[in-house]
């Protein structure tokens, strides 16, 4: 029996959020395949627009379908709500544009997705918001790296595509120190393995697309709230502490209480910029999450199988895998992530690039091509692919050799894994 | 908003709309370690349709100054205070849970200045579990777990809430977890030590109107009833599906109850 009357997150994720459908008794979450939603009268219509109802009025700011999936995931995550996305893209914009605008800074890690850290260096500067990046193992670097316009610390629970372990409690202490909240992407962790909130992070944003969806079907992303940040604390934060007038002058943190940063961003994030997640999508991700538990511990499990087996394999130089006692965080991770390091992993290949792409071209079961987390194994070159926007010395920044091969450790049968790898690497060692 | 009552700063949220003093005023008064921010969904209509609205913060919560006062007594007296500062002769006061036996003692020490009543999750005692006032005192985090799960109803701890993506236990423990030290202590025990509950109730002069849910187990509903049989000029809404936090769990039905019972009445 639980020992909590709170429903236990492999519960929640098969039921959070929805009930069976009281007209037709559909025990599946519907796809409720529909633009906008129908007024009982003039006064319900005028109630909805200015907040003084709960409920749906267009789907770009809100659908039913879409609300399960939301809803699912803070439960997951013990938030207080959640937004989703288009995809995790338009999650990590939409929690920026929520708390800043131009003349704004973030402290981000410098080991991130390829594609934050275009938007942080190339893309948010047209607006006028710059980013420092930093070393996510150095805290104190985060807390040398705030200026008096900084609004934002962003990092990613496990680094991409190095898995260096972030040491959350202690990034969130830098951050609250200076008055500034902490957003994870937590991606390649999920909330089976880590809960950032319970180490004192304040937004969580995922790419759905990967593990929480699992099947590689749709493109999604998910923003949450944990409620716990004070915006009123100080005045770095008027998009949530004064009066907008884009709402009839509504202030989000005195109305909204804890709900006050996600309220803003659907409020104003998705009626304005429109990124939404379709219902179909919405639909298909929902699936993926009622499996998450069982996923997971299988993912994991087969990623330390596939790392042992690179770790202890000839044609490789170095593994870095969270879980081996030889990654610099292993500690950490086993305080983190106790269920497990993810399904993530990189390693070196002897013979440098021209290897690499011997070996990736000579895998039968992993698949090549840009995306993790899939239930299917996954293979890429970060140096040529995901990240090669970056020059030489960015790329050694954010510690990308052209060496490292980034695998994601699906579902199949280990030995299957271990074989098609073994025969791969066997002949990317071949003249 | 921000108002000084006992040279302390007390804030009431307004609904987006100036408060005005001529108009008709409904007052929302929160319950045992919560905030303005519980009324959500039900102040922000008052505010929009021809009433000035005040969803306050009880002392020492949210962000008004201040320590929690310690008795029932003390929080009705604080609300004529209130009024004073805001200029009001009268007012319309709803309450939930302690707000609502706050309410009740303010009506019966004020009767010409508060013109109806609207309580939510009310009986004429508000006992507290030991175990709960032990925890409050010893252990605030398990305390705001035992609130949260004792006054959200089943469905509740699986969401499904009217407000998309909305998780309404993560909700409620967030907002419990902005509670200074003893906060929650000093409600719990300004509740548990009222006894003037049948008393105070046979004085009330303004029309009454109670909310009790059928699956209410902090204020349940038989003793709703007992209390409205207690008032002189009350009528009574049994709400289904919800538990104590009714206006999160059911908060369109608890709107409609208090724009038929209140809202209307301008």
């Amino acid at each position: 029996m639980s020992p909590s009357k709170f429903p236990h997150p492999d519960t929640l994720s098969l039921h959070a959020g929805q009930r069976p459908d009281p007209t037709t008794g559909a025990r599946a979450v519907p796809i409720y395949q529909t633009t906008s939603y129908v007024f009982d009268d003039t006064n319900h219509a005028a109630e909805l627009f200015n907040l003084e109802r709960a409920g749906h009025l267009y789907s770009r700011i809100s659908n039913p379908t879409v609300a399960v999936l939301e809803e699912r995931i803070a439960a997951l995550e013990g938030g207080v709500g959640a937004v989703c996305t288009a995809s995790g893209q338009a999650a990590l914009f939409l929690g920026i544009s929520t708390l800043m605008g131009a003349g704004s800074h973030i402290v981000a890690s410098s080991r991130i997705y390829g594609g934050s850290n275009n938007m942080f260096i190339h893309t948010l500067p047209r607006f006028g918001i710059t980013a420092t990046l930093v070393d996510p193992r150095d805290p104190q670097a985060f807390a040398d790296a705030v200026q008096d316009n900084t609004r934002l610390v962003f990092a990613e629970t496990l680094g991409n595509p190095g898995l260096e372990v972030l040491d959350i409690p202690a990034i969130a202490q830098v951050a609250h120190d200076a008055g500034l909240p902490l957003m994870i992407d937590s991606t390649f962790a999920t909330p089976y393995l880590c809960k950032p909130f319970e180490h004192g992070a304040d937004i969580i944003m995922h790419s759905v697309t990967k593990f929480l969806g699992g099947h590689g079907v749709a493109v999604g992303g998910v923003l949450v709230d944990a409620g716990s940040f004070d915006w009123m604390a100080n005045d770095k934060f008027p998009t949530l502490s004064a009066p907008y007038a884009g709402y009839h002058g509504i202030v989000f943190a005195e109305e909204f209480g804890p709900a006050a940063m996600i309220s803003r961003a659907r409020a104003e994030g998705l009626r304005d910029f429109g990124a939404c997640m379709s219902p179909q999508n919405a639909f298909y991700l929902l699936q993926g999450v009622e499996t998450l538990p069982v996923r997971m511990a299988r993912h994991v499990e087969n990623a330390q199988g596939v790392a042992e087996f690179l770790e202890a394999h000839d044609a490789v130089d170095w593994v870095s895998y969270p879980g081996l006692p030889s990654h610099p965080d292993h500690a950490l991770a086993n305080k983190l992530l106790p269920k497990g390091s993810g399904a993530i992993l990189s390693f070196g290949i002897k013979g440098g690039r021209v290897a690499g792409a011997k070996f990736i071209e000579r895998l039968n079961i992993f698949s090549h091509l840009a995306n993790i987390g899939d239930a299917k194994s996954l293979v890429i070159h970060p140096a040529s692919t995901t990240h090669q926007q970056m020059d030489a010395e960015a790329l050694a920044f954010a510690g990308v050799g052209e060496e490292l091969v980034r695998l994601s450790v699906g579902l199949e049968y280990l030995g299957d894994l271990q074989g098609d790898l073994d025969q791969a690497l066997a002949a990317s060692q071949k003249g | 908003m921000f108002f000084s009552v006992d040279n302390k700063a007390v804030f009431a949220a307004t609904g987006g709309k100036d408060f005005d003093a001529a108009k008709p005023c409904v007052i929302f008064i929160h319950g045992a370690g919560m905030d303005h921010s519980c009324w959500l969904l039900q102040s922000r209509w008052f505010a929009w349709h021809g009433w000035s609205m005040l969803a306050i913060d009880l002392p020492g919560h949210g962000r008004s100054e201040g320590d929690a006062l310690p008795t029932i007594a003390d929080l009705a007296a604080w609300i004529g205070r209130l009024m004073d500062a805001a200029g009001l002769k009268t007012a319309t006061l709803v309450g939930h849970s302690m707000g609502a036996i706050i309410a009740l003692e303010t009506a019966a020490a004020l009767p010409v200045r508060i013109e109806r009543l609207a309580l939510l999750g009310v009986t004429a005692a508000m006992q507290v579990h030991p175990a709960l006032l032990d925890a409050a005192k010893n252990d605030a985090t398990k305390a705001y777990e035992m609130m949260t799960d004792w006054s959200h109803g089943k469905a509740a701890k699986m969401g499904r809430n009217q407000v998309p993506g909305m998780w309404m236990t993560g909700n409620a423990l967030a907002l419990f977890a902005r509670n200074k030290p003893g906060v929650l202590f000093a409600d719990l025990t300004a509740c548990n030590t009222w006894e003037t509950g049948p008393a105070t109730a046979a004085q009330i002069t303004c029309p009454v109107h109670i909310i009790a849910s059928k699956q209410d187990m902090m204020t349940p509903l038989r003793g709703s009833k007992e209390l409205a049989a207690l008032i002189p000029d009350s009528d009574l809404t049994e709400l289904d599906k919800c538990s104590h936090m009714m206006m999160a769990e059911a908060p369109d039905a608890v709107l409609d109850v208090l724009i038929d019972r209140l809202g209307n009445k301008i």
